[in-house]
Formats: structure tokens, C-alpha cells, sequence
């Protein structure tokens, strides 16, 4: 059962949510595919971690065979290549690996190499094991950070895997809902958090996923996401207060179901909200 | 010898454009003849690279110098391997950069910027 934890923002809880219920679980995983600014393994602290390096494809030339038809040049989409001086250069840093270049150079001149974009990290915290997606600064995309965190045949169907996935709704955060079997939607009590809200909302709705919220940082009185909630008839799996204990437990890192039975009931509580939602979609949907 | 610039109309008393990967327009100057060619920009409306695909025009199209008031460094790095020298344009005139340019009036351009290219791609 996959369980993908996102938001339209950075900082409603995400990892909070996915980093407790993960902890709840009698046994699960946890995948941290924010491959930007991963933070779920400072709560973790997972130990005897193994490290495998992410690289993509990227064209190179052997000067001897190029005969400057500039084929490859003119294939290019985002303008990776030039032909200056008889010389084709190449922009590492522009290219998107799509391999059109070497498929159509007809003297054969281009080949792939492996340029190192990142690294996956893979540990145990307990009863977590904890999978780690790390993009180097300054790489265009994490998407294949997050295909390799997702294919790994550790991840069983019958394992609870919690994907903490990156803020906002783009190319990166598509990849990780992608073999989601149920998406929590994290949300703010402001104006902008319903904003937040509304294009996760879209995009879940897009991959036809079963989806639910969560409202972090419940406040007295009225609440703009809920509203929202109640209007669009999405179903609300639970309220987080907002709750200085609570927040001063996360901000050092700590995991709250791990130091406090109160949190350990919310948390283990809104698990079984989620795993009933899941079967109920898996049974409606069979 | 040739100058070419970033240009907003195809027509001499034209404006610079401030940029020049996604300029609609290249003036191809020929300071010995003193004529003028104009060239679409065909980098305008690319997903990426458009400074890269700007320069390869410029340096297709023989052009000795590039008079610009900015330039990205992919940019500047297929204008350098073509020995293309790079000039910053002062106000906005085409004409009046064009007369600098032959009275040795103008500076070359030190400040080449990082690019847009990595913005928002998440």
C-alpha cells in the first residue's frame, strides 16, 4: 500500500504527517522524494545506510566521426548543442537525456555517458526503513531521483510505504504520486493554504487518485481549507491542532508517536482512517 | 567587418531589444559596405537554450561582433569559440550603437549573467 503525502506548498506538514504515520505503523517505509531539501531522515537519523549514485545519459562526441552535418543541432529542443568552428559543443546542464541526438547522428559520432545527478540513501530507523532521494544543486530535475526511489523492488505491495513527496504540483511531484495508491492532501487554515490546496487538488483529480485531507494547524474558529473542503465534498481524514508541543517536538528533530503516547493514539488513529479509505477504494474500484 | 545586435523591428531606426537569446530580431551590419541585413530569430519561442541557438545565428551568419546590453554565458561561450568579441550597447538606438561601435566608442562586455535557464524548474 502506497501512501503519498503532498501539498501546494512548502512547510503545511508533509513530512510531519508522512514522518508520524510511518512511525505508527507496526512496520513500514518511508520515502522522502522532496530530492530538493530531503528532511526526512534528520527525524529518522536511519542507520547502516547504503548509498548508490543516480546518473543520467548525456551526449558525447568523438570529433574523429563528426562530419558537421548538424543533424543533432537542429534535433535539439532545448538548444543543448552548437556547431562552431567545425566543433560541436555541448551544454551538459541543457540537455534533458532524451538520447535524440546519438539515435539520430548518421556517421555514429555520439554515444552516451553517465553524468552523476544525485544519490539515493537507504537505512533503518526501527521499524521504518528509510529511503532517501538526494539531487545535487544545481541538476534541472529530480525525476529520475524519484524513478529509481520508486522502482526499488524492496518496496512490496503488501509493505506500508509512506512517499513524502516534494511541495507544489509539478513534473517531480507527478512522479511520485504516480504509483500512489492513495493521496494525503496537507493543508493550512489560510487563504493561501486553500489556494495551496486547490492545485494539489486539481492534480490528484488529473491522476483520477483517491485522495483525503488533512487540515494542519487547526485554529479556532473558521477555517478557509475546511470550507473549501466541505464545498468541493472532499473528505476531511483528520485535524491537526495547532499545538506548540506539538511543534516544539518537531522542530528538534524528534518524532512525536516516538516520544508521546497522546501523539502515538492521533497519529495511529488518522493511519487507520487512511488504511480503511484505501481498502474501501480498493474494494470500489475491483 | 560584420556587427550583429538584438533588435526589436525590422527596420533601421529600430530600438535594441534587451534581450538577445529571445530577441525577435538580429541586425547583421556590414561596417564596409554599411548595409544591413535582418534576420528572424528563430531561438525566440525555444523550450530552452535559446542563447545558445541565438549565437549559433549570429556565428552562422559571419558576424565579428555581437553589440548587446546583456548576454548569458552559455551564450558567451559559443560566441567565444567562435571569436565572436561581445560589446555592451549603450542607450537604445540601433544607429547611434552602430556609429559607437565604429568610433571605437563602445566597451566590451564584462558582465555576462547566469542565465535564466534554471528558474522555476521543478
Amino acid at each position: 500500500m502506497r501512501i503519498a503525502v503532498l501539498s501546494g506548498k512548502g512547510g503545511t506538514g508533509k513530512t510531519l504527517i508522512a514522518v508520524n504515520l510511518a512511525s505508527a505503523a507496526k512496520t513500514s517505509a518511508y520515502i522522502d522524494c522532496d530530492v530538493e531539501e530531503p528532511n526526512g531522515h534528520l527525524f529518522f537519523k536511519p542507520e547502516g545506510i547504503e548509498e548508490a549514485e543516480i546518473a543520467i545519459k548525456i551526449p558525447s562526441v568523438s570529433e574523429e566521426l563528426c562530419s558537421g552535418c548538424r543533424i543533432c543541432v537542429d534535433f535539439c529542443k532545448f538548444n543543448a548543442l552548437a556547431y562552431i568552428k567545425g566543433k560541436l559543443k555541448i551544454f551538459d546542464e541543457v540537455c534533458h537525456s532524451c538520447g535524440g541526438c546519438v539515435l539520430f547522428c548518421p556517421e555514429k559520432a555520439l554515444s552516451e555517458k553517465d553524468k552523476v545527478i544525485g544519490k539515493v540513501q537507504r537505512g533503518v530507523s526501527d521499524n521504518v526503513a528509510v529511503s532517501t532521494g538526494i539531487l545535487n544543486t544545481g541538476e534541472a530535475s529530480g525525476v529520475p531521483i524519484i524513478k529509481k526511489l520508486l522502482n526499488n523492488s524492496m518496496i512490496e505491495e503488501e509493505t506500508l510505504t509512506l512517499i513524502d513527496c516534494p511541495p507544489g504540483s509539478a513534473c517531480i511531484v507527478m512522479e511520485s504520486i504516480k504509483e500512489a495508491d492513495y493521496c494525503i492532501l496537507v493543508a493550512e487554515p489560510t487563504l493561501f493554504g486553500v489556494h495551496n490546496l486547490q492545485m494539489v487538488h486539481e492534480l490528484v483529480k488529473l491522476f483520477d487518485k483517491p485522495h483525503g485531507v488533512v487540515l494542519n494547524k487547526c485554529l479556532e474558529g473558521e477555517n478557509p481549507a475546511e470550507i473549501f473542503c466541505l464545498e468541493k465534498d472532499i473528505k476531511i481524514l483528520g485535524r491537526i491542532a495547532f499545538d506548540n508541543e506539538l511543534g516544539t517536538i518537531n522542530s528538534n528533530a524528534r518524532i512525536a508517536v516516538r516520544e508521546n503516547e497522546k501523539y502515538k493514539t492521533m497519529f495511529s488513529s488518522l493511519l487507520q482512517k487512511v488504511t480503511r479509505e484505501v481498502h474501501h477504494e480498493t474494494v470500489a474500484n475491483s | 567587418m560584420k556587427i550583429a545586435m538584438p533588435v526589436d523591428d525590422k527596420f533601421m531606426d529600430t530600438s535594441i531589444c534587451i534581450s538577445f537569446g529571445r530577441t525577435p530580431y538580429f541586425l547583421i551590419y556590414d561596417t564596409d559596405t554599411k548595409e544591413g541585413v535582418f534576420l528572424d530569430n528563430s531561438a525566440v519561442a525555444s523550450q530552452g537554450g535559446a542563447g545558445i541557438k541565438a549565437a549559433q545565428t549570429i556565428s552562422d551568419n559571419k558576424a565579428d561582433a555581437l553589440l548587446t546590453p546583456r548576454c548569458g554565458e552559455n551564450a558567451a561561450d559559443v560566441l567565444k569559440a567562435a571569436d565572436i568579441k561581445i560589446y555592451k550597447t549603450q542607450g537604445t538606438s540601433a544607429i547611434d550603437n552602430i556609429n559607437a561601435f565604429v568610433d571605437g566608442k563602445l566597451s566590451v562586455l564584462e558582465e555576462i549573467h547566469a542565465g535564466f535557464h534554471k528558474h522555476g524548474e521543478k
